[in-house]
């Protein structure tokens, strides 16, 4: 059983503040959908108002298409994991799981049942009562989940619940609360600010900035056609330069800047004419002794190489000093070149994107 | 003691050790010791002292249940008393009555405090807390006997409390408002208030307002929130609260002095007019030490009830 949840024209104004601007976002029964966004764009607030904990200054919100205003926290379809947990310290791990049925007026027997059931479902077994101060971070993650399960929800909301945990953990618990989403079939709206983890979980994303959403699409379109400046230097790195459109072309422009004049593909909302910036990222990027022909080329010297394992960062920067990055992979298909050796950086015009500023917080970054 | 010796070096330390020894030895232990050996030993005159008179003995302690009379019991908030079918000794009733209405006194000042701290701790805008804390704060700077005193003013046969009543036509006649043990118990409850509302108070503050909310986000109501999260929580300062509201209303006697009458009395006053009025400091040391102990017994039996360990009170 899980439900939609329908954000509309949903606002929320602290005081003068406005920590959430005209949100409008769908999620769909079953959906995996993550908010992604810096700390401090809103995250938490959106979370808080489909949970019920704050009221839209404006704006609907709908869960399973029933208008959730004036339904306060406990009778809404919906159970929060909170970013500290807030398991309860004094009751066993099973009374912490079952809290919600005690609620309902189950029985003991039944409350016991179902929380054994659920620590199965989370794969924490035999932990039933122990108390809350004897798990581990990653143990009292899965408490924390079972425990939102046990009322049986319609939509999972969980703020950041990996963030405490260290990486090896974090990774290990994506896969598993992805999987739990998947057997559940429980709609899951997840907040991070980590990019990797709403790119690898999710089955939609919507980018966040200043209490606006930016952009809602798969992962995919998040990464490959992010539609301002903001969603594509937050998700992932860029190599960035600042210039003009002089034509367009189709889908193409032709880009001035003060390393040259580039051919791009250009993105939504950017008119001729219009000062913008183009957007590459370091894997479609790639350094060669001679220029492209008839191709996107700046001429570059190689600062430094710096080894990731199963990457290779070659650093280098341009005439004016600007800073480069073009990655490869470690296969032994690309001769390095050497440090402070002359090179080309080339791209190509279909992985090149002219973007608007919109969205970012200091339009003046890389100037 | 190695964090003391860290942070202040050895001279401080030990003049903190021997000053905190000094006073709990010489001050507090020692009067206490003198005190008790006297309650077994008889009020003599001066020449029987040290003579074959002088023997240790329970006699203070018994007088207590001697001169048995017809017990007039006063239940929780009824206005007379009534006539209990035994008899009963004089000073017992006193003793009894003094438990009884300490424990009312302790019940509802928990009853008025918890909601208030309840609301400074969690509801109120934090920016208004230091304001409205002054405004309770206040009241507890005049010092008790005067607070004690005012009441007495206000409750008074023809004070302004009557005559305010009966001008606005509220009651007919002035009501005696002094008598039996309500006055007490209010004038209790007003002194030592701040005694139950600090400590629940820095306990529910302590509580992470995430778990409110994670009780109400899984179904609970207020009432639930309040049963198995908040008040769990906050039993260590609910748990002072009342052994420290209780004690001080055993052992107060400015209080009962100024508010109770001389049907409603007080164990301290005993202790007071056997010490002061008769100078006979045997007996009534050994009364004090019949209410400390029974005092203490009966906070250690309630932390038994209510499952609160000591450990929990001194955190
Ligand atoms: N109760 C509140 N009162 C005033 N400002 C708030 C309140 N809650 C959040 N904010 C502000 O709203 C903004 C968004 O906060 P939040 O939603 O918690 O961000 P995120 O979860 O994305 O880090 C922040 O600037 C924060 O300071
Ligand atoms: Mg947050």
């Amino acid at each position: 059983m899980s439900a939609g949840v329908d954000l509309q024209n949903v606002s929320c104004d602290f005081g003068s503040f406005r920590a959430v601007d005209k949100a409008n976002v769908s999620i769909k029964p079953g959906e995996f959908f993550s908010f992604l966004g810096p700390s401090g764009c809103g995250k938490t607030t959106i979370l808080r108002m489909v949970s019920g904990f704050i009221d839209p200054s404006e704006g609907q919100i709908k869960i399973g298409g029933q208008d959730m205003n004036g339904i306060r926290p406990n009778k809404r379809p919906t159970a929060l994991i909170f970013q500290n947990l807030a398991l309860f310290p004094l009751m066993p791990v099973w009374e912490n799981i079952s809290f919600g049925l005690e609620v309902r007026g189950a029985s003991r027997e039944a409350r016991r049942a179902k929380a054994e059931e659920l620590l199965k479902l989370v794969d924490l077994h035999d932990s039933a009562d122990k108390a809350i101060s004897q798990l581990s971070g990653g143990q009292k993650q899965r408490v924390a989940i079972a425990r939102a399960l046990a009322v049986e929800p319609s939509v999972m909301l969980l703020d950041e619940p990996l963030s405490a945990l260290d990486l090896k953990l974090r990774q290990h618990m994506r896969a598993e609360l992805r999987a739990i989403q998947k057997r559940t079939k429980v709609t899951f709206i997840y907040i991070t600010h980590d990019q990797g983890e709403a790119l690898a979980m999710s089955d939609r994303v919507a980018v966040m900035s200043q209490g606006k959403v930016q952009q809602i699409s798969t992962p995919q379109d998040i990464y490959n056609a992010p539609v301002n400046g903001f969603v594509a230097s937050f998700v992932g790195e860029n190599n960035i330069f600042k210039g003009k459109v002089k034509s367009i072309d189709g889908g193409k422009c032709s880009f001035e800047t003060d390393a040259g004049t580039f051919t791009a593909t250009l993105g939504p909302s950017v008119d001729a004419n219009t000062i913008a910036r183009i957007y590459v990222r370091p894997e479609y990027s790639r350094l060669q002794a001679a220029p492209a022909e008839g191709g996107n080329s700046i001429p570059v010297t190689v600062t430094d190489i710096s080894f990731e394992g199963n990457f290779i960062h070659v650093h280098a920067a341009d005439k004016t000093g600007r800073h480069v990055t073009v990655e490869t992979r470690n296969d032994g298909s690309v001769t390095l070149p050497a440090i402070g050796s002359a090179q080309y950086l080339c791209f190509d015009a279909a992985s090149a994107r002219v973007l608007a500023d919109q969205g970012m917080k200091d339009p003046g970054i890389d100037e | 003691m190695k964090e003391l010796l860290r942070r202040y070096g050895h001279t401080l330390t030990w003049i903190f050790v021997a000053l905190t020894a000094f006073w709990l030895l010489v001050l507090v232990i020692l009067p206490q010791l003198y005190l008790l050996e006297e309650s077994f030993r008889l009020y003599l005159p001066l020449a029987d002292i040290g003579g074959p008179k002088d023997v240790y003995t329970l006699a203070n302690y018994r007088s207590a249940f001697e001169q048995p009379t017809e017990w007039k019991f006063w239940l929780p908030f009824a206005w007379k008393p009534i006539i209990l079918p035994f008899e009963a000794p004089i000073r017992m009733q006193v003793f009894v009555h003094t438990l009884l209405y300490s424990t009312v006194t302790t019940v509802i000042t928990l009853i008025l405090c918890y909601p208030v701290a309840f609301y400074l701790a969690k509801v109120a805008n934090p920016r208004n807390v230091p304001l409205l804390f002054v405004g309770l704060l206040v009241p507890m700077w005049v010092s008790e006997i005067l607070r004690a005193f005012a009441w007495f003013i206000i409750l008074a046969f023809k004070g302004p409390l009557n005559m305010a009543l009966v001008n606005m036509g509220i009651i007919e006649s002035p009501i005696r408002w002094i008598t039996g043990f309500n006055s007490v118990t209010f004038g209790l409850i007003y002194v030592y208030l701040l005694f139950m509302l600090l400590p629940i108070y820095n306990a529910i503050q302590s509580l992470d307002t995430n778990q409110m909310e994670a009780a109400k986000d899984l179904g609970a109501s207020s009432w639930r929130t309040h049963w198995r999260v908040i008040i769990p929580h906050s039993k260590p300062g609910i748990a002072s609260g009342c052994v420290m509201v209780f004690m001080l209303a055993a052992g107060s006697i400015l209080v009962p002095t100024l508010l109770a009458s001389t049907q409603s009395r007080w164990f301290t006053e005993i202790i007071q007019q056997a010490m002061f009025e008769s100078q006979d400091w045997n007996t009534g040391s050994a009364y004090a030490f019949m209410l400390l102990v029974t005092c203490t017994v009966f906070v250690i039996g309630m932390m038994r009830v209510f499952r609160v360990k000591l450990s929990d009170i001194a955190r």
